[in-house]
């Protein structure tokens, strides 16, 4: 339900990023989800497509990763993913609160098209 | 037309994430302990609010900021027990955010406050994801919604600090086992603590209403080791 306000956020965030780097025009957005994080990507991407019209966006496609829930043991300094939501170390059995992943939700990086044409088929500058 | 590719890396939630931590500031430079209480719609927020209050108003100044998707009938609950109340109304938002915080404490005065309580909008998932800078997340789940939602909205069971079991008088009417909420809890937030409580008969208050306590009174200390 709040995907609506996150696909704002997310647009909000593009808009500033591409006028810092001199875009005209953004092609692709990249977003990691954590499989903690409590927002349905089909929502999400439903939500942005309502959004995204008559922005320097207008194009542009979403692609979330979904990243795993990665644990952290304080007591044996075991990172394990963890499966059925059982936050245990495997190794040690004891209860891990400390996450290393799976509560992501952030933009991870943007293509898009600068309005000048140097000619020269660069298609990334930094990967 | 160059192509090019940006590496960003930003929170999608940063927005919010620098306003509760403004909030964060405001409520530690008080001296004043706030804890966010979640729950699903009709869980009892607001009768362990009304319940709370009776017990500590008194011995603890406490305000209250009540989210709502929309009406005022949980401040004015909250006003007849004699304590500062602001409603929110998200107007159909279905989750309370650092900023809406801010607006509601230009409407509280804080001078003798020692306990904020926000009462967040009825919801299981959505506002697990947003913090507003308290200090503790508290949820209530009561018997009547089962004992497996704690495996249908992990976030939330897995952040809370304490999660309050209400609706304990209604145990022999429902099917809520208590043993696989807790060995759920368990599993998600072994840290966590589970007070078994009745907001209809009292039953189970006094170690919710000692945690409160201890809390306060530590975050007064703060206070006085500030000033």
């Amino acid at each position: 339900m709040h995907e609506l306000s996150i696909a704002e956020s997310v647009l909000e965030i593009v808009t500033e990023e591409a006028r810092k780097h001199g875009l005209e025009r953004i092609n692709r957005i990249k977003l990691q989800v954590g499989e903690l994080a409590a927002v349905v990507p089909d929502s999400l991407m439903f939500c942005f497509e309502l959004l995204r019209r008559d922005t320097i966006a207008s194009e542009a496609v979403l692609e979330i990763e979904t990243v795993g829930i990665v644990a952290r043991c304080d007591q044996c300094d075991f990172s394990f993913e963890v499966r059925g939501q059982v936050f245990r170390c495997p190794r040690c059995s004891k209860p891990v609160m400390e996450l290393l992943s799976g509560r992501e939700l952030s933009v991870s990086s943007i293509d898009g098209e600068t309005g000048e044409d140097d000619g020269t088929d660069q298609r990334s500058c930094c990967s | 037309m160059a192509q090019i590719n940006v590496p960003v890396v930003r929170n999608i939630l940063q927005a919010n994430e620098r306003l509760a931590a403004e909030n964060r500031r405001k409520f530690d430079d008080a001296g004043i302990f706030v804890i966010n209480l979640m729950s699903s719609p009709g869980a009892g927020k607001t009768s362990l609010l009304e319940k709370t209050i009776e017990a500590l108003s008194g011995r603890i100044g406490i305000a209250v900021i009540e989210g709502d998707i929309q009406s005022s009938y949980d401040a004015e609950r909250i006003q007849k027990k004699g304590v500062q109340a602001v409603q929110i109304n998200t107007d159909g938002g279905c989750h309370l955010d650092g900023n809406m915080i801010q607006i509601a404490l230009d409407a509280l005065d804080l001078a003798n406050v020692d306990l904020l309580i926000i009462e967040n909008v009825g919801n299981l998932v959505c506002p697990a994801e947003f913090n507003l800078g308290e200090h503790e997340k508290i949820m209530i789940l009561s018997v009547t919604e089962g004992d497996d939602k704690p495996l249908k909205y992990p976030l939330m069971f897995q952040i809370c600090s304490v999660l309050l079991v209400n609706k304990i008088d209604l145990l022999p009417y429902v099917d809520c086992d208590m043993a696989k909420v807790r060995e759920r809890i368990g599993q998600l937030n072994a840290k966590g603590r589970i007070l078994e409580v009745s907001c209809k008969t009292g039953e189970g208050f006094a170690p919710w209403l000692s945690w409160i306590e201890e809390k306060v009174a530590g975050h007064k200390k703060l206070r006085a080791g500030k000033h």
